[in-house]
Order: structure tokens, then C-alpha cells, then sequence
């Protein structure tokens, strides 16, 4: 195959990944654990499917993605800010609400168990080999943005303070909890246009079409310790690893459930600091008592 | 009753009562917006699940399941210990656990061969929740993430033997195994035919005795809740912090894998990709409403193996999926009301004039 279509194949692997990833690192640099990008992105590709099924615009789509993406972040930052629920069991209650409610309002809207009918997309000329989908340049921008936005700017320095020392930021006037709400409410947004994108993508929502791709990112943010950067090079190799594994089906070099491990694994060396350590954020996951 | 036992049981109950009427209430909203009756599909759930023998046998499957998983991740979170692995361990230990089944000869006894599947079993969730606990001890990788990781690579692992090596072809299961089976409970109750509950409920329930034998009466239980509530006063105290991180995920996987004899030698007796479905992310809810007391975890089993299949018992009148929406609730509303009950209760308790 030419490298051409192997960079645009992986491109397209990757725009969840990297969507999801920068949602996971604002989120876990103002010290809240984000295990909930699964669901996010789940919300968002439903609500995306709804918006654009009703309005036959995608734009419209879009702009409902992000807010089904906002609503489940909203919800998993008032559990675990206001109410200090642990952090960890509301990420997990999350993506099990968010395949529920999809579920139940695929069977609600569409009366199906397993698919939505077809949608409009982005990027409808083959010629321009996906480049034309505005949802693919978003997602490429999503790192460097996040980056500039972190290291460069007033809020950011506040999002680092926070998730570092809380205390310290709150002794310097920093509202803790209004600068966590408003990361977190970040994060389910960025997550959710990874979801926006696979839906669109496919021209359908499908049940639980998100696949275990927010795990990938939270190991694609642990491993490029979470700098938006590093995250977004790992989501790259990480796709790059499953396009070849595509690539390469049905030629017996190796089993696809071998290849499908290599970001697990990754992560779990980088955990475990073989090769230079991975160290989170101080502060990360202490809301509770 | 003593006030010290009164409180004790206040915290531990107020939590899953305000979760089930706010889950109640939900229940409510999306009944409604399907345009049925509230009251109606609640009287089809409880008497598909309680009120007739099928189903209750159907619930006593599912939460026979459950307090296996339920029970591994409660002896975690009394560690201080947060296992999310119990669906990885819970497949390993069905594996295993079928590969003993099909490895003994159909000659070998039950006596025997049911003890050495259920040992396979352990042995299988054990392996998956040791290694956790020993890069979390050498290398202080944090066990969350580690056992995240390790589901999706173990169940790789095992999907990868199943589809290439060890299926009946064309299907996603292994052959039946030779030994080992556990009889079901129709063998003895009749009404329960057609029901997949089968004696495992007597491991499961055996197994909870002792994991609060273990917890509350015996001295590594001891050692294992200071340091979920204290490492550094444990540690001071003479525990080795490290080796109780290693037993108590150690133990807490093996509990898991024990989980795997219910469906491969209680109900299939074979393994299949995908068995788990969702028990060991569910463990994690069951040891959360059941607030890590054995007991409590076997209600919490109950509670949501009734939810899991009064969802499918309601399923003419409004989508199954309801009961997985209710599910989610119920786990967000005691997460949150936790902390906050244990607040509240604290400041009603404070003396006046103090």
C-alpha cells in the first residue's frame, strides 16, 4: 500500500483518540481522574446522530454532540466536585449510564437495539480522501491548541495550579472548584467530538459503536504523561499500530488481538517506569475527605 | 442496640435508600416518556423476578455472579485498594476453570474434580490480580489504571486462544468439559427448571462467610483493613504495607476468578468469549452499595441481579434498557450521597453545648 493511504487511514483512526485524549489530559491536569471519556464520546456520537438525523445538518449534529458531551461532564463534576463522590466510581457509572441511556433512547427514537438509520456527514468527496471534513482539523488542532492554551495562558497556569496544589492556587485567590467544574465541562465536550466524529464518519450511530476507544485514550494520556502533546503522539502511534494491523489481516505475521494490546501494554511499562517514569498530576483524583 | 451500632448502620443504610428513590424517580421519568404506567411495569418487574420461580432463579444466577465480584472488589477498597479488574479476572477464571474441566478424564469423581476446577478458577483470577499488585509494590504503578489496562489485554489474550485454537468451530466456546460440572438447581427444586441458578450460590454464600471470617475475625484481616484506613500507622505499627498490597489483590483477583465456575461449570459447562459481560465492572457497583461489608454485598447482588433481570421481565412494556440506565443512577446517587450522609450524620451528632 502507499504511505499516502497508510497517513490517511491512520488520520482517521486517530481523530477519536486525539479528541478524547485532550479531553482526558484538561480534566486530569486540574486533578480529576478521567475515566469517563468512553461514555463522553458514547453521549456525544448519540447526540450527534440525533441532531443531524432531525435536522439533516451536520453542523447542527455537531453542536448537539457537544452538548450531550457537556451534560455527562457536567454530571461527573458535580458528583465528584460537589459531592465529593470517588472519582474513579463515578467514571465508571458514567460510561455504564451512557451505554443505558443510548440504549435506551436508540430503542426510544429509532426503535432498534442495534443502530440508528443513516445520517448526513461531513466530507462528502472521495477525491479530497476525508481532508474536506472540518471534524478532522479540529482534531489534529485539538493537541497544539490545548498545549498553547495550557502552557501559554493565565487559565492554564490556573488548571496546572489546581490539579499540582489546590491549596496553594486556593491561598492565591484561584476558585478550585469553579476552575475543575469548568476543565472538567472541557473535557466532556473535547471527548464527545470524538464521538461526533466516529458517528459522522460511519453515518450512523451503532450500539456501543465507541468500542473501548476512551481507554485507549486515557493509556494514550498516561503514556504521553499528560502533556497534550506526547498524548497526541501516542494516539498517532497507537493508530498507526492498528492500521498496520489492518493491513496486515489475513496475512498470518500476527494475531489482530495482539496488536489491539500494544497501547495497554505501553502503558502499562510506562506505569511501571521502565523507561522513564510516568508521574500524574499531584493532586489528581483527591476530591474525597 | 448500641448508639455506636445505630450509627454504624445509619451510615451504611441511608446511602442505598436515597440512591433507590432517586433511581425511583428516574425509573418514573423514563416510563413515562415511553407513555406507560409507573405502577404497572414496577408490579411486571417484581413479579418477573420474585414472584415466580423461573425468575427467581434467574436472580439468583445473576447475583450468584455478582457477590463473587462484588466481594473481590470490597476486599480491595478495605485494602484502600481500588480493583477495576474483576471482569478480566472473572473470564480467567472461567477459562481456567474449563480448561481443568476439559483436561480431566470423565472417569475422575465430582468430589474431585469440582474442587480442582474451582482451585483452576481461583488460581486463573489470582495470576491476573497478582501482577497489579506487584508492579504496584515494586514499581508503585497505581492499580487502577494497571488493572484497566490488564482487562483489555488479558480478554485479548484469552479471545485470541478461543477463535484461534480451543473452539468448537464456528463457534466462540470451547467444547463441554469432560469433569467437573455443578448440578443446577432444578436437579433438586423442580420449579426452578429452565433456570441457570445452580449450587455455585453455595460457594458464593460460603465464600462471603469467609471473607468476613477473614475481614473482621482473623489477624491478616486485621492487618489488611489498617492499612486501607492508615498505611502509614500500619506500617508503624510493624505491617509490611507491601505485602498486604500484594494479598489483597492477590486474593481480591482470586475471589473474581472463583466468580467463573457459575456460568462454565454451573450453567455451560464451557467457556465462551465474552461470558463475563459486565459482572466485574458491576462488582464494583455491588461492593459500593453493599459498602464493603460481605453481607451487604450479597444484597447489593441481589438488588442488582433483580434490576438486570426485571429489565428483561418489563421488556414488553418498555425497553429492557431501562434497567441500565437505572443501574448507572443507582451507582452515581450512592457515590455522591456517601460522603454526604457521612457529613450530615456527623454534624447531628455533635453535641450542642460542645
Amino acid at each position: 500500500m502507499n504511505p499516502f493511504d497508510f497517513l490517511t487511514q491512520t488520520l482517521r483512526i486517530a481523530i477519536p483518540y486525539l479528541f478524547a485524549a485532550s479531553g482526558g489530559v484538561i480534566a486530569e491536569r486540574a486533578g480529576i481522574i478521567s475515566l469517563s471519556l468512553e461514555g463522553y464520546m458514547l453521549t456525544g456520537a448519540f447526540s450527534a446522530t440525533l441532531g443531524t438525523f432531525y435536522s439533516g445538518s451536520p453542523w447542527i449534529g455537531l453542536l448537539c454532540g457537544i452538548l450531550g458531551g457537556l451534560v455527562f461532564g457536567l454530571i461527573h463534576a458535580l458528583a465528584t466536585i460537589r459531592y465529593r463522590a470517588d472519582q474513579v466510581v463515578v467514571g465508571i457509572a458514567i460510561n455504564l449510564l451512557a451505554i443505558g441511556v443510548t440504549r435506551f433512547f436508540l430503542q426510544l427514537a429509532f426503535e432498534s437495539s442495534s443502530n440508528s438509520p443513516r445520517i448526513e456527514g461531513f466530507g462528502a468527496s472521495a477525491a479530497a480522501r476525508g481532508f474536506d471534513n472540518p471534524l478532522l482539523w479540529m482534531g489534529l488542532l485539538s493537541a497544539p491548541v490545548l498545549a498553547f492554551f495550557l502552557y501559554k495562558t493565565r487559565y492554564g497556569l490556573r488548571v496546572r495550579a489546581v490539579g499540582e496544589h489546590p491549596d496553594a492556587a486556593a491561598s492565591v485567590g484561584i476558585s478550585v472548584a469553579r476552575i475543575r467544574y469548568l476543565s472538567v465541562a472541557l473535557s466532556g465536550m473535547l471527548a464527545a467530538l470524538g464521538g461526533v466524529f466516529l458517528a459522522l464518519d460511519q453515518h450512523q450511530f451503532t450500539d456501543q459503536m465507541t468500542a473501548g476507544r476512551g481507554f485507549i485514550a486515557v493509556a494514550a494520556v498516561i503514556f504521553g504523561r499528560w502533556d497534550p502533546v506526547r498524548a497526541a503522539l501516542a494516539c498517532l502511534l497507537f493508530a498507526a499500530a492498528e492500521t498496520l494491523q489492518i493491513q496486515l489481516q489475513g496475512t498470518e505475521v500476527i494475531a489482530s488481538q495482539f496488536v489491539s494490546m500494544i497501547p495497554y501494554v505501553l502503558t502499562i511499562i510506562a506505569l511501571a517506569g521502565v523507561v522513564g517514569r510516568a508521574v500524574p498530576p499531584a493532586a489528581l483524583g483527591k476530591t474525597g475527605e | 442496640m448500641t448508639s455506636q451500632l445505630r450509627e454504624k448502620f445509619e451510615e451504611a443504610l441511608f446511602p442505598p435508600v436515597v440512591a433507590l428513590l432517586i433511581a425511583l424517580v428516574c425509573g418514573d421519568l423514563l416510563i413515562m416518556s415511553y407513555g406507560q404506567s409507573p405502577a404497572a411495569v414496577y408490579r411486571m418487574l417484581l413479579e418477573g423476578t420474585w414472584g415466580n420461580a423461573y425468575g427467581f432463579g434467574q436472580v439468583l444466577y445473576k447475583a450468584t455472579a455478582l457477590t463473587f465480584t462484588g466481594l473481590a472488589v470490597s476486599i480491595g477498597i478495605r485494602a484502600g485498594l481500588f480493583n477495576v479488574g474483576a471482569e478480566s479476572q472473572l473470564a480467567a477464571g472461567g477459562f481456567l476453570a474449563a480448561m481443568m474441566g476439559l483436561a480431566l478424564s470423565p472417569g475422575v469423581p465430582g468430589v474431585l474434580a469440582v474442587p480442582l476446577c474451582m482451585l483452576a478458577a481461583a488460581a486463573g483470577g489470582g495470576v491476573v490480580g497478582a501482577i497489579p499488585g506487584v508492579l504496584k509494590v515494586k514499581f508503585g504503578a497505581h492499580e487502577v489504571i494497571v488493572t484497566i489496562m490488564l482487562n483489555f489485554v488479558v480478554l485479548a489474550l484469552l479471545n485470541w486462544g478461543i477463535a484461534n485454537h480451543l473452539n468448537v468451530p464456528e463457534t466462540l466456546h470451547t467444547t463441554e468439559i469432560d469433569a467437573g460440572a455443578i448440578p443446577r438447581l432444578e436437579a433438586f427444586i423442580g420449579a426452578f427448571h429452565g433456570s441457570a441458578a445452580n449450587l455455585s450460590l453455595l460457594v458464593a454464600i460460603v465464600t462471603a462467610i469467609l471473607a468476613w471470617f477473614f475481614l473482621f475475625r482473623s489477624r491478616r484481616g486485621f492487618e489488611l483493613r489498617a492499612v486501607g484506613l492508615q498505611p502509614d500507622a500500619a506500617e508503624y505499627g510493624g505491617v509490611s504495607v507491601g505485602g498486604v498490597w500484594f494479598r489483597a489483590l492477590t486474593l481480591s483477583g482470586a475471589i473474581a476468578g472463583l466468580g467463573g465456575i457459575n456460568y462454565v461449570l454451573g450453567y455451560k459447562h464451557y467457556y465462551e468469549e465474552g461470558f463475563a459481560g459486565g459482572a466485574g465492572y458491576l462488582g464494583i457497583a455491588v461492593a459500593l452499595v453493599g459498602r464493603n461489608h460481605p453481607l451487604g454485598v450479597v444484597l447489593a447482588a441481589l438488588f442488582f441481579a433483580t434490576l438486570s433481570q426485571g429489565g428483561l421481565a418489563i421488556h414488553a412494556l418498555v425497553p429492557k434498557q431501562m434497567a441500565e440506565v437505572l443501574q448507572g443512577v443507582v451507582i452515581l446517587a450512592v457515590a455522591m450521597s456517601v460522603p454526604e450522609v457521612r457529613r450530615a450524620l456527623r454534624q447531628s451528632r455533635r453535641p450542642v453545648a460542645a
